[in-house]
């Protein structure tokens, strides 16, 4: 009687079915519940997993929701490499699919900072220039420079006051979330990942600089759908965090 | 043959935690190596492998995988291999251990080590899947012995006659895990030191020591939990003097990876390791 795999890891997953037949204890008797020690250890390490790997969304929903929700997640996307650090790439999609979450429609976008916080961390690291080489180009040389951007640096879009939530849920006196959609950047200056809101218009600056548009094309194409765009306060964020790593002035 | 030139000192060693960075480096009492479970350490940068850096200028560190399914019937993952070449090459550690179990299955990671049949298939695969890693990492690999909750009907050897053979094919050397041992032989019902006794102890480059938890099968029998979340017990570290006896003073590491405790406390367990070496030094 040999056990297969496929017969191991479906056991395993599925408390309703039956332990396979060939698993025995020491005196040769069926294995029973000794089989349930593989089914626990999975269930309880892919848990504590979701919990550190989402702690935004675990402080949302509270840890016995979250225990719940991981049960339910880690069957139907038990990880599919061994490098835990990436896993639950499919938990904002998850969330968003869940009927009795619907009237917590920020959930999704919370999964992704927590992701993209993970990200961050384990990104490569890079020196960044020193902010007074910015500071010395006179404006015209400054407008016609690119920017290469550190491999940590983060952009979320987020219909949802999605910078006010985290930091409700994670600072203490934070003020309420405002009735806004934000953005959210996120840096990392050292080790340790900064999470920032991004103005409207930044976004899509961010994304014209990594195609490697100068500051001044960059800015052209964002003021014609977000005129109010502020670039120093964007581009100071990007200083702060250390996130601008080379520049090439074509001027 | 153990490679000289990738040894870890036959002293204390434990597994290292993030949270104990700042401890060892101001203390590290009678602590001259560390082991890291290497999947933490595949990330691309960061603070990981900035303190990986630093702590290899310091101690020898033991490189252990925990994510390769050996065992798997599937073929190994090359990606997954890829990254432990581009880890040992970057590093240079010490010593490489695996484990003899499978994760991964049909493309989805299990995270835990699941249990094998000794079979001549499994004998086999498993010495297949130890050449193809000794060969990408261009080094000899420890084979760590698992922790035991059932058996397999269809067994045909016994765990340190199938350990010892897969050392014999592939030239592999083991990780002998003494609280593995204890937890199996509890389970199992057989000598825990019966079963030393058998192992390939010239071949063991490493051991292992940890705590575990204590259960009940349906028939009432205890069914010991390998955990390393707690203190070793005692006839764990009589387990060790018994080994120790016998193989001499080896590299021996405490492991306590689950309610990690302050940085004393784990010290102390790793310097409870280094008097058992230390009375067997000739």
């Amino acid at each position: 009687m040999s056990v297969s795999q496929s017969q191991f890891t479906r056991a395993m997953m599925d408390a309703g079915q039956a332990v396979p037949d060939g698993l025995l204890d020491g005196t040769g008797a069926p294995a029973g519940r000794r089989f349930s020690v593989y089914r626990n250890n999975i269930a309880v390490s892919l848990t504590e997993a979701m919990h550190s790997g989402f702690p935004l969304i675990a402080k949302l929903l509270g840890a016995q929701n979250m225990d719940g929700l991981a049960g339910v997640f880690l069957r139907a996307h038990p990880p599919t490499s061994p490098l835990m650090m990436h896993y639950g790439e499919e938990f904002p999609a998850f969330l968003a699919s869940l009927d009795q979450l619907k009237h917590l429609g920020y959930l999704a976008d919370a999964a992704r900072l927590d992701l993209a916080q993970r990200r961050a961390y384990h990104a490569a690291d890079a020196t960044a220039v020193d902010p007074a080489h910015l500071g010395s180009l006179a404006p015209e040389q400054l407008m016609a420079t690119s920017l290469q951007l550190a491999p940590a640096l983060q952009v979320l879009r987020s219909p949802w006051p999605l910078f006010d939530i985290w930091r409700f849920n994670t600072q203490p006196d934070a003020p309420k979330p405002r009735h806004e959609a934000q953005d959210v950047l996120i840096t990392r200056p050292e080790f340790d990942p900064v999470i920032q809101h991004l103005p409207a218009g930044g976004a899509d600056w961010i994304d014209a600089i990594r195609d490697g548009h100068t500051l001044e094309s960059a800015l052209a194409q964002v003021h014609e759908t977000h005129p109010e765009f502020d670039l120093s306060h964007t581009l100071a964020l990007l200083l702060q965090g250390g996130a601008i790593t080379d520049l090439d002035c074509k001027g | 043959m153990l490679d000289a030139t990738h040894t870890l000192p036959a002293a204390a060693g434990v597994g290292y935690k993030p949270q104990h960075f700042a401890d060892i480096l101001n203390d590290a009492g009678e602590v001259r190596w560390l082991e890291i479970h290497a999947e933490n350490y595949m990330g691309d940068g960061g603070r990981p492998l900035a303190q990986l850096r630093h702590l290899a200028d310091q101690f020898a560190i033991s490189v252990h995988g925990v994510g390769l399914s050996i065992g798997g019937e599937g073929a190994l993952d090359s990606d997954h291999l890829a990254r432990l070449k581009h880890l040992v090459g970057w590093l240079n550690p010490a010593s490489f251990s695996e484990h003899l179990a499978w994760s991964t299955h049909d493309s989805h990671f299990y995270n835990d080590l699941l249990p094998l049949p000794y079979t001549n298939a499994t004998l086999t695969r498993v010495c297949e899947h130890i050449d193809q890693l000794q060969d990408t990492i261009g080094r000899r690999m420890l084979l760590e012995n698992p922790s035991s909750y059932l058996a397999f009907a269809e067994s045909t050897w016994s765990e340190p006659d199938f350990l010892r053979e897969i050392t014999r094919r592939t030239g592999c050397g083991l990780l002998l895990d003494v609280n593995n041992v204890f937890v199996s032989a509890t389970n199992l019902g057989f000598s825990p030191q019966g079963y030393i006794d058998a192992f390939a102890l010239d071949q063991v480059g490493e051991i292992h020591l940890g705590g575990h938890d204590e259960d009940e099968d349906d028939h009432g029998q205890p069914l010991l939990i390998d955990s390393h979340g707690a203190e070793v017990v005692d006839p764990v570290w009589a387990l060790l003097d018994h080994t120790l006896a016998q193989s001499g003073p080896r590299p021996t590491l405490v492991e306590w990876d689950t309610d990690v405790p302050d940085w004393a406390t784990l010290a102390a367990e790793a310097s409870r390791a280094a008097a058992a070496l230390e009375r067997v030094r000739t």
